[in-house]
């Protein structure tokens, strides 16, 4: 059985393709082609040729894709969405949206506030009143090609949420897509409710690129492979999810960045610093999952509450531009020559100092014409080394949680230009196929499944509570697609909270575990 | 007078957040209150406290409870006009007027969505002139004005009005009371003439929090000639205390407070040098290198050192880069009354008050 990876980003397409022992047998980079499928179709096609693999052997194909984030950003192909919020009387003087700018904002054509929803302890705030949910679905009907739902404390109990979207079908019929926010962000009702209706809107796109997927693969003869998305949390979802969680693919670029240097190092817990020609992004993985960011995510111009990887950004690469200041100081970047760095580098005979000429100049590794930099003096070279030195430390320590020594991982083309022996530093790894890390960490994806809720350790002992909660993360993950027996837990948040009665705390808990 | 529209919530909060010296929690959902209340009603009319007559009838709308229970509830919206009728109801009398109890992420925002929402001024003056995590923490407390009659009430309908012997018991109750309503609720309380406003309440609190929230958004402006901390600094007429990155941040949760204390390793000037800042939801002391450079009632902030963004206690991680700023307290608090009610003792702190400007004489302070 062997697995194709692909990862469309903005200017790159890349494939990989991955054995039944989770070798890579080959990887192939192509630009990213404005109709994005041309661009796929050639990658798949440039793979399958490099390594003669027959594409009847492809069991599994992997996509992970930028379109939603441009969807949104855009604002294009958006879908006309309602949306119910259940939480009257709560919730009546905060109205839905008051945020959004009015281009995002119109992609909702009604919207209403009905009865309903929970306390923090699970009680009932108020009787879930389903005669105004009807009407409004009467009055919307023809008019919404997609409803989103949110509900106060769905985090903590979401039957509300459930039942009414039995009611948004039984009304509109079986087809009518319904979003359901228990299902898509976390504590927050305003984030959470951002979250849904922004995937609400994306069921025009969803099916485009997963249907746009699925054909490219049959034409390049790949008909028995079961197809999944990327999410960004670093997990697979089906085809079949993704059309219902298009929101969930967002961001999913540095996660499958992250995870796929973590899998070529065989390391589950490390730094990793991925380099390319402009910036540096560093992000943690931590038993094989990134580090998700504890601060709202913000897409075009949106707060949510969405799973991100947290990734610090640098202004550092391969084609930083150096200079030499006035008062003798060097400084590296934050600006960068980018993919023009094969005309302007001085190695390739261009006239500008990069980071890269630096590099060369101290023998740390051949690229282009290393005569050109010998006229670069030997003590401005160790200036600016040091103070690429001094970046990539900082930015490392800025990532760690405490102040032991990490593991860390190079990928990105740009990472031959940094110095060995960081500080913060216990063991530094530069993988092989660290240029395709994204596809591969597509390819090599697991799934997952998440609980979040607030239990009360005075009413339920704190380990019994715990066990529980795994359990049913677990069951959670074997419904998303998990072989049973391969799912572990792989992160448990246990956060006391301020101002509850007793000994309240939020407990979040993920697992993981092979596809089936 | 002057109107308070959309575009000024954000520097206020900003601002006030600041004021909320680490406590207050994250404006965001206080922002959105606000914002929904003024897109639906028109803007609140802001007005100094000068305005008011003598004789007018004045009180305090805030909120009590959890802030992560707000950010799934908010408000329903009639709790300002239940909580006025209450309050008016009782004193015979309506309310002229309303103002914010302290400054900080939720608190200086709901008090104008209320105004909006309920067609009067707010006053701009507060009880704090920063944040304090308890009821009679007020400067009003010092004028031996009471909280009562306290007015209460959830999104739900119910209601409750407080009677009790001193602003300590308020306090106490209301607490109670707010955690079986869900944990978080409306209040109206400290109700009183426009003279006692006039007198012990701290003025220009939100046209202070403006400027400041403008200052700190306009910062990055001077990112270029690499002044923007001295333009921080001078803005807000702060004294800088350290700059250092966090190294551990202590947590425990007792009765209804977040007590703490962070661990700062010193940066840039500050090399080699080590300082913690303690907190109990707000932040109450800074000590550099065994010196204790700053306590309550006197403001201890900690801003991003790039962004001089407000950095929340309940924000605090490793790595992060901050810089400790201390900003002055209103002059009441450092009078004997106001010291035994928030002065560093009070809090656990074993030292006496000794202000911020006398403390950072010679050498520490920037100028």
């Amino acid at each position: 059985m062997i697995k194709l990876g692909i990862d469309v980003g903005g200017t790159n397409t890349d494939a990989v393709l991955i054995d039944e022992k989770m070798e890579v047998i080959a990887e192939i980079k192509r630009p990213t082609s404005e109709d994005v499928y041309s661009g796929i179709v050639g990658a798949i096609r440039a793979v399958l040729d490099v390594s003669g693999i027959d594409p009847g052997q492809i069991r599994q194909a992997m996509l992970g894709t930028t379109q939603c984030t441009n969807a949104i950003v855009e604002r294009k192909h958006l879908a006309p969405v309602a949306l119910i919020r259940i939480g009257a009387p709560a919730t009546l003087g905060l109205p839905p949206m008051v945020d959004w700018a009015d281009d995002i904002r119109a992609a909702v054509v009604d919207s209403i506030i009905v009865g309903g929803g929970f306390e923090y302890d699970g009680s009932l705030l108020a009787e879930l009143d389903e005669d105004a949910i009807r009407e409004f679905l009467y009055r919307i009907k023809g008019r919404a090609a997609s409803v989103a739902i949110s509900c106060v404390f769905s985090g903590v109990r979401n039957e509300h949420e459930v039942r009414a979207a039995e009611i948004c079908r039984e009304v509109l019929g079986e087809d009518i897509h319904v979003s359901i926010s228990s299902e898509i962000g976390s504590m927050g009702l305003i984030e959470r409710e951002n979250a849904t209706i922004l995937n609400a809107s994306l069921i025009y796109v969803a099916n485009s690129f997963t249907e746009g997927f699925a054909r490219s693969l049959a034409d390049m003869g790949i008909c028995k492979a079961e197809i999944f998305l990327s999410q960004n949390d670093g997990t697979l979802m089906t085809m079949e999810h993704a059309r219902k969680y298009p929101v969930l693919t967002i961001a999913c670029g540095p996660t499958n960045s992250i995870r796929g240097a973590g899998y070529l190092s065989g390391k589950r817990n490390a730094l990793v610093v991925d380099v390319g020609g402009t910036t540096t992004d560093l992000g943690m993985i931590r038993n094989g999952f990134p580090r998700e960011s504890s601060i709202a995510a913000t897409i075009g111009g949106v707060r949510t509450s969405f799973r991100m990887p947290d990734v610090v950004t640098i202004g550092l690469g391969g084609g930083s531009i150096v200079r030499e200041h006035e008062d003798g100081t060097v400084t590296v970047g934050p600006d960068s020559v980018g993919f023009e760095i094969t005309e302007k580098a001085l190695v390739f005979g261009g006239t500008v100092l990069t980071a890269t000429d630096i590099a060369v100049r101290l023998g740390m590794f051949t690229l282009g014409d290393p005569e050109r930099v010998r006229q670069i003096p030997k003590d401005l070279a160790e200036k600016a080394m040091g103070c690429i030195r001094t970046m990539a430390e900082d930015a490392i320590d800025a990532m760690k949680v405490s102040s032991g020594d990490v593991d860390v991982v190079f990928v990105g083309g740009g990472s031959i230009i940094l110095p060995e022996e960081l500080q913060g530093a216990s063991s530094e790894t530069k993988p092989a196929y660290f240029g395709t890390a994204n596809a591969i960490g597509s390819a090599i994806s697991k799934v997952s499944g998440v609980i979040e809720k607030l239990i009360d350790y005075d009413k339920i002992p704190r380990e019994t509570a715990l066990e529980a909660a795994k359990k049913e993360a677990i069951r959670s993950a074997e419904e998303a697609g998990a072989l049973p027996g391969t799912v572990e837990i792989v992160e448990v948040e246990d956060v006391p909270l301020q101002y509850y009665p007793g000994n309240t705390n939020r407990v979040k808990i993920k697992a993981a575990g092979d596809l089936k | 007078m002057r109107k308070l529209e959309i575009k000024d919530i954000e520097d206020i909060a900003l601002g006030a957040a600041l004021l909320g010296a680490g406590g207050g929690g994250d404006p965001y959902i206080g922002k959105l209150i606000a914002i929904g209340a003024i897109r639906e009603m028109g803007p609140a009319t802001l007005i100094d406290p000068e305005e008011l007559a003598d004789d007018a009838q004045v009180a305090a709308i805030a909120m009590m409870g959890a802030p992560t229970v707000l950010a799934e509830k908010a408000i329903g919206g009639n709790e300002y006009r239940a909580l006025m009728d209450m309050v008016s109801q009782f004193l015979g009398k309506p309310l002229d007027a309303i103002f914010p109890i302290e400054a900080g992420g939720v608190n200086s925002m709901l008090p104008i969505a209320a105004s909006a929402r309920m067609g009067i001024p707010i006053v701009d003056a507060d009880g704090m002139g920063r944040a304090f995590p308890e009821l009679q923490m007020v400067t009003f407390t010092i004028g031996g004005i009471d909280s009562c009659p306290m007015a209460l009430t959830d999104e739900k309908g119910n209601t409750v009005l407080y009677r009790t012997i001193s602003n300590k018991w308020t306090e106490d109750l209301a607490r109670a009371v707010t955690m079986s309503c869900g944990g978080a609720v409306s209040v109206a309380l400290y109700p009183m003439t426009g003279k006692q406003l006039k007198e012990y309440g701290v003025r220009n609190i939100l046209t202070r929090s403006q400027r400041l929230g403008e200052a700190i958004r306009t910062v990055k402006d001077y990112e270029e000639s690499g002044t923007s901390e001295d333009h921080f600094l001078e803005f807000t007429e702060g004294y800088k205390l350290f700059k250092g990155k966090i190294t551990d941040v202590l947590r425990e949760t007792r009765g209804a407070f977040n007590f703490g204390r962070v661990l700062l390793d010193g940066i840039g000037e500050y090399k080699g040098r080590n300082a913690y800042v303690d907190f109990q939801n707000e932040n109450l002391l800074a000590n550099v290198d065994g010196e204790i450079l700053a306590t309550v009632p006197d403001l201890v902030c900690l801003v991003d050192a790039e962004t001089f963004s407000p950095v929340t206690t309940d924000a605090l991680k490793y790595g992060k880069r901050v810089v400790v700023v201390g900003l002055q307290c209103f002059e009441m608090w450092r009078s004997k009354a106001g010291l035994e009610l928030v002065g560093p003792r009070y809090f656990g702190c074993d030292t006496d008050y000794i202000p911020v400007e006398v403390r950072c004489r010679g050498g520490q302070k920037n100028d």
